[in-house]
């Protein structure tokens, strides 16, 4: 019941989005094969004769599995909710790439050979950086459903995201956090030998420029150290309003425990590698009271988000995680740009993507900016009682 | 003042991973590079004897430390003792032994996975103690005390014990202490078996201290541990405890005046300092072979 009131939320709203596109002519298929996949009608009346082939690749084995089943999991669920819509129906291909760059250029290499309409995909970034260029080059239309790395929309006009940058969410973060805590001085740490912790540090220091906080000192550490006693110290004779840290999730347990346990008491501010059900079960206590901010979270109350849970609950024998809502969220803005211009060919699915504004999804309302990155508001949260809460 | 006391204590873990790296590397003269991946089992195990077993970490020590034991038993046995013959033994221990450690480290892959991993908040009293208006805990007060023990009982028993006059004999050369007599290849197991055992061991208290354990936190101390060795002067273990404080202090303080960018810069900086003025270390004694 629950997925059918979500497939009758996503339904409605795209008749109304579908209004504005009514005037594109769909352009003809390049094969005989392609011929069937433009329809007639535009949006919720948009009806394609034949399946649009969606495919994804995703970490299914391998070091990024846990995040890879997730994905496969909500990604079904949304095509067999948006199969219920009728008019277009989805015919899904998801093959492992086993956390594997290598084994996702044969994946992506099937893919492109098979005709799929667009590829959804993959699970990292790291993996993102070698296929999307091959469907690029073949022009494929790809949505990136978890890679936050920068320089992944840059690899060219084909490739879009759904998944927030971690340059998105920051400054909203900050922005929240100052406004709670009225933030004035506060001393910034992060790991300044990775590409990723390196990069939220910049969006770190320029939110806090744009909100007027003083930066009293600027503390470096190795992705590796596990000991930040020493610089805790001298981050604590400074007196901070608060501790604002780029670290992925190995330094930032250690971290946030040493810091309580030489008396730290300021609010701690991470980057994404915070937000990780890891971060509360490793520092326990010590956690209480860390901001960070994300993409997604299970208790917003975003009435689609609601029933998304309720229905991935039921169905999985699990509650869904980040990964899952950004698979599910994707397949709602590929359903979107399918209907734009009524048409499962790559071109046609490739301008749709780029004009999707304002989507409502299980991730709030979407759009696509220029850079082909998604927009939506972010949710900061707080650890409160061993959970993640909404900051407010 | 609590600027020295981090420094010192920081220092300390330093110490407990270089005393067990150097009981092989400077009395037998093999250099182990498989003792990171013991530290890292050590730690990986005991936080599985804790929370599987549910076992106090008391009783969670000794059986690392045997555990330890064992595989220093295998290591020697398995990369050391096949390769004993040969004329470039050290290079192909040194070799087969980073071969073993990743072994190791596969296993422990297979076992527990690649994430980080840690022991429950409550398996050791998380007691501040003040001194001198710096604070730190039971736990880094602990590691001090056992680097120092260590130190002095592995001093009195190489310089003094049955077994310690073997290892220096075997040393010195394998063949005279077979003929002499000393079981070569017990002494050899028993001294990896003691090295490992300390690293291992070394493993549990470091994760302790930090709250994180993962495959790679070995590594992270290896290079350290090696820098200390040389600085203290090969082979000597006060030389290994002095020369991991002092590495501990100069980080801390580079941290602290220099700035956090350049720590890694100014202690190596240091190292290098102290061997252009005393190539042999702090504590090492100029080698003089005599024909």
């Amino acid at each position: 019941m629950s997925s059918r009131h979500l497939s009758a939320i996503a339904g409605g709203s795209l008749l109304l989005l579908a209004l504005a596109a009514c005037s594109t002519t769909p352009p003809a298929g390049d094969d005989a094969e392609a011929g069937g996949l433009v329809g007639t009608g535009t949006g919720a009346e948009c009806s394609i004769e034949s399946e649009v082939p969606i495919a994804a690749a995703f970490s299914l084995t391998g070091a990024a599995a846990q995040y890879g089943s997730s994905q496969k999991n909500a990604l079904e669920m949304a095509v067999d909710d948006l199969n219920e819509v009728g008019g277009v129906t989805y015919a899904l291909t998801v093959e492992d790439d086993a956390t594997d760059p290598q084994q996702a250029i044969q994946v992506f290499d099937g893919f492109i050979s098979s005709g799929a309409s667009v590829i959804i995909g993959p699970t990292l970034s790291n993996t993102a950086k070698q296929t999307n260029p091959i469907a690029q080059e073949a022009g494929v239309p790809v949505l990136g459903v978890s890679n936050t790395a920068a320089g992944i929309t840059e690899i060219g006009d084909y490739i879009f995201r759904d998944s927030l940058t971690e340059d998105a969410v920051i400054p909203q973060t900050v922005a929240a956090a100052v406004e709670e805590f009225g933030l004035e001085k506060v001393v910034v740490m992060y790991s300044n030998d990775d590409a990723f912790t390196e990069s939220g540090y910049q969006a770190f220091a320029a939110a806090l420029e744009d909100e007027g906080v003083e930066v009293i000192e600027t503390l470096t550490f190795s992705k590796t150290d596990t000991d930040f006693r020493a610089l805790l110290d001298k981050a604590k004779q400074s007196d901070p309003d608060a501790l604002v840290v780029s670290a992925l999730i190995e330094a930032a347990v250690p971290l946030v425990t040493q810091a309580r346990e030489i008396g730290i008491d300021a609010p701690i501010i991470g980057g994404n590698g915070f937000n990780s059900p890891a971060l509360i079960s490793g520092a326990g206590e010590a956690a209480e009271g860390v901001i960070v901010g994300a993409a997604w979270n299970s208790a917003s109350e975003n009435e689609q988000n609601v029933a998304f849970i309720e229905a991935y609950t039921e169905r999985f024998d699990g509650a869904p995680d980040q990964f899952a809502a950004q698979a599910y969220a994707g397949m709602q803005i590929v359903d979107e740009a399918v209907r734009a211009n009524c048409s499962g060919e790559r071109e046609d699915i490739k301008a749709g993507l780029g004009g999707i504004t304002g989507l409502p999804t299980v991730l709030g309302d979407v759009s696509i900016n220029e850079n082909r990155d998604a927009e939506h508001e972010a949710l900061v949260q707080v650890v409160e009682g061993g959970k993640f809460a909404i900051l407010d | 003042m609590q600027l020295f006391v981090d420094g010192i204590f920081l220092g300390s873990i330093y110490a407990l991973f270089a005393i067990g790296f150097t009981l092989v590397f400077g009395i037998l003269d093999r250099l182990n590079l498989a003792h990171a991946a013991v530290f890292s089992a050590g730690a990986l195990v005991g936080i599985e004897v804790v929370t599987r077993w549910g076992l106090s970490i008391w009783l969670a020590i000794p059986i690392v430390f045997a555990l330890g034991a064992l595989l220093g038993v295998l290591i020697e046995r398995i990369a050391f003792r096949p390769l004993a013959g040969r004329h470039d033994a050290h290079f192909a221990g040194l070799i087969s032994s980073i071969a073993f450690g990743a072994i190791i480290l596969s296993v422990l892959q297979a076992l527990y996975g690649a994430d980080t991993r840690r022991f429950p908040a409550d398996a050791f009293p998380s007691t501040r103690l003040e001194f001198l208006g710096a604070t730190f805990s039971l736990l880094q007060l602990m590691i001090l005390v056992i680097s120092v023990g260590l130190m002095v009982v592995l001093t009195w028993v190489v310089a003094k014990s049955k077994l310690g006059r073997g290892m220096r004999t075997i040393a010195e050369n394998p063949h005279a202490a077979a003929v002499l007599g000393l079981n070569v290849g017990r002494i050899s197991s028993m001294t990896f078996a003691i090295s490992s055992a300390l690293g291992a061991v070394a493993g549990v208290l470091f994760t302790l201290n930090v709250n994180a354990a993962n495959l790679g936190i070995g590594h992270a101390v290896e290079l350290k541990a090696l820098a200390v060795i040389i600085l203290g002067g090969l082979g000597s273990l006060p030389g290994a405890l002095i020369g991991g404080l002092i590495l501990g202090l100069a980080e801390v303080y580079a941290v602290n005046t220099v700035g956090s960018s350049w720590r890694d810069m100014v202690a190596f900086g240091l190292l290098f300092l102290v061997l252009i003025i005393r190539p042999q270390g702090i504590f090492g004694a100029r080698k003089v072979r005599e024909v």
